[in-house]
């Protein structure tokens, strides 16, 4: 990136239609996020989080401001080189999982690398170093519905760091998650940021999470209301940090 | 990779694939078993004519009108050279038609009497059976022409025509021989008596209306006809061709009916499938596909009903057209009265054409109503649709 930052938003406004008048959802949002942070939006349900994410995951268009992610201007991106920069830069980690239902799990972490059309040998390579990072390499075979929400969530990251990303963007990742598998996936993740260099950016309210970042970002209505550094206060693996 | 998504993704929603898949495949085989019959009808009825009175053509007199009864008395006249020379060589057989009545059981009955040489190998037409030594006319006539009149082989029957003077004459004829045959053309109206019998009876050494003409030898030239006009295998087969066409075109309504159906419960699995997939489908953007690549995917999953609906129809419907085709479909009686000379078994014919054919039809129709719907994700948000809200 040649010193640039990662992410860089300038004054990013989203307003929806709401019952015949405006919807507010970001207001004026500046923020600067550079390689390698572990950084999290967090604020209450409808500050604006998950808006502000599939903006910079290039899903969205900003109503008015620009955003720069990976040195492209979201704004102006065509579906096309929306759906190139999500291929090849940006992986995405959902609530809900969103696992391909009829896919192996190989195969769902395949699938982002079968766009990118590589090799089968190098897919097979990506694919089972990315099952060893979460720990599910002996379950490449299952299908998501044998999976719990723990394992399948671990399936969810390996699809998102399969292709060497260099921004993972996690919308509410362990929302679905029970106290023992948030952390552990929590943990995975910030493994992953420390091996591979990473960026990840959460959307979140949860505390579990919170714990984890180095960075917090907290939008209320849509504006942003504090932008800190934190130390984390669970570490790799786990612990509360002294 | 679409493909196999598609394929997953189809395989995955069951028993949902396989009806509809079930539902393509029986319109699949309906029409193309309806469509074989017809094929089969007009081989059969094409095949059955050239053997037993088309042969290779024909040359007709001048005067000769088969849809103009009035005109047949004055149709004949004696053979041109040409026409003569291939009678002779044995490559074509001349036949004189006058009208005539005949009386079984005491009532006048008009009828065409026919005559023909009963040496004859050009037609696969019984005309030996009147090479016989009778003290009457021997007579041969159709199964039909038998049942209408009440008349039997071994039955006497009285025959009356006018000669070439016009003065009207009468005898008895003898039925020799009651012949089978699919084509009514031969048979209802008819009574076929040897060719030098009638041209004595009737005063017309020499004389003929029609000269059938060998399959595959050459028609004598214009010249050498003397004015007799030619009438190919195709000119004379153009009456079963249109009225096969005629039926083509009537069971189109039923074919579209049929697929329209099919259709319809493939269009339903794409509009529910868009619908209740829309998380999936916002997934696959997010994960890079374009929204052209997420259109391509649910129109080839859609498509893919088509395919193994083709599939289905391979498995269960090939043996059985197999044996359709081989065992024929036995006709019933009043089939005859339809006018087509196809015999007692109709054999459905199967071409690779009609099966490729149809199979493009059902692929083409498929791909489009799994298009049709899917257009909609063209304009689908990303976001919209992983909040399950974009249709």
């Amino acid at each position: 990136m040649n010193g640039e930052p990662l992410i860089e938003t300038c004054d990013l406004v989203k307003i929806y239609p709401a019952g015949g008048g405006e919807l507010v959802a970001l207001d004026r949002v500046s923020l600067r996020v550079a390689a390698g942070e572990f950084a999290g939006i967090v604020g209450p349900s409808g500050s604006g989080k998950t808006t502000l994410l599939n903006i910079l995951g290039s899903l969205d268009a900003p109503t008015r401001g620009s955003a720069r992610v990976l040195g492209e201007r979201v704004e102006t991106l065509g579906h096309r080189r929306a759906a190139a920069l999500r291929n090849r830069h940006i992986g995405f980690i959902f609530q809900t999982f969103n696992l391909l239902p009829v896919y192996t799990v190989f195969e769902n972490v395949e699938f982002p690398l079968l766009l990118l059309g590589l090799p089968a040998a190098e897919r097979r390579r990506r694919v089972m170093a990315a099952l060893e990072r979460v720990g599910l390499a002996d379950r490449a075979r299952s299908r998501p519905d044998q999976l719990s929400g723990g394992q399948s969530q671990r399936v969810a990251i390996s699809r998102a760091v399969v292709k060497d990303p260099a921004l993972v963007l996690a919308d509410e990742p362990t929302a679905n998650l029970d106290a023992a598998n948030s952390h552990q996936v929590l943990r995975t993740m910030v493994r992953l940021n420390r091996e591979l260099g990473t960026t990840f950016l959460f959307s979140t309210h949860d505390e579990k999470v919170i714990g984890y970042l180095r960075r917090r970002i907290t939008l209320v209505d849509g504006a942003v209301a504090a932008d800190e550094a934190v130390t984390p206060t669970h570490g790799e693996d786990g612990e509360a940090a002294p | 990779m679409l493909l196999r998504l598609a394929w997953r993704n189809l395989m995955g929603a069951g028993l949902r694939t396989w009806l509809n898949a079930f539902v393509l495949s029986l319109a699949f085989l309906l029409i193309v078993t309806a469509q074989g019959l017809l094929h089969g009808m007009n081989e059969q009825a094409a095949q059955a004519l050239v053997a037993v009175s088309v042969g290779g053509g024909q040359f007709w007199h001048p005067a000769y009108d088969p849809y103009d009864p009035l005109a047949l008395a004055d149709a004949r006249g004696p053979l041109p050279a040409g026409l003569a020379a291939a009678v002779d060589r044995g490559q074509a057989a001349a036949v004189l038609a006058v009208p005539g009545g005949i009386y079984p059981a005491g009532r006048m009955q008009p009828v065409v009497l026919k005559g023909i040489d009963p040496a004859q190998a050009l037609l696969e037409f019984p005309a030996a059976a009147l090479d016989t030594a009778v003290a009457e006319i021997p007579l041969l006539i159709g199964a039909r022409m038998a049942r209408s009149t009440g008349l039997a082989a071994g039955d006497r029957v009285a025959l009356q025509w006018r000669d070439a003077r016009g003065t009207f004459d009468a005898r008895d004829g003898l039925v020799v021989a009651v012949m089978r045959t699919p084509v009514q053309g031969v048979d209802q109206g008819q009574v076929w008596l040897p060719l030098d019998s009638l041209r004595a009876m009737t005063a017309l050494p020499g004389a003929a209306t029609l000269v059938t003409l060998a399959r595959g030898a050459p028609p004598p030239s214009a010249g050498a006809a003397g004015g007799w006009r030619l009438r190919t295998t195709e000119d004379l087969l153009a009456d079963v061709r249109e009225l096969v066409r005629a039926k083509t075109a009537g069971s189109l309504f039923v074919y579209a009916l049929l697929l329209f159906l099919a259709m319809l419960a493939v269009f339903d699995t794409q509009v529910f499938s868009i619908f209740r997939r829309q998380r999936e489908l916002g997934t696959l953007m997010a994960l890079g596909m374009t929204r052209r690549q997420v259109l391509g995917l649910f129109t080839l999953e859609g498509s893919l009903h088509g395919v193994l609906a083709l599939g289905l129809a391979a498995v269960y419907g090939a043996p059985l057209l197999a044996w359709f085709a081989r065992r024929g479909w036995t006709l019933p009686r009043n089939t005859d009265d339809y006018g087509f000379a196809i015999g007692d078994t109709l054999h459905p014919v199967f071409g690779s054409g009609l099966l490729a054919g149809t199979a493009l039809v059902v692929l083409a129709l498929t791909a489009l109503v799994s298009w049709l719907p899917t257009r909609r994700i063209a304009s689908v948000r990303p976001t919209a649709a992983l909040r399950g809200r974009a249709l």
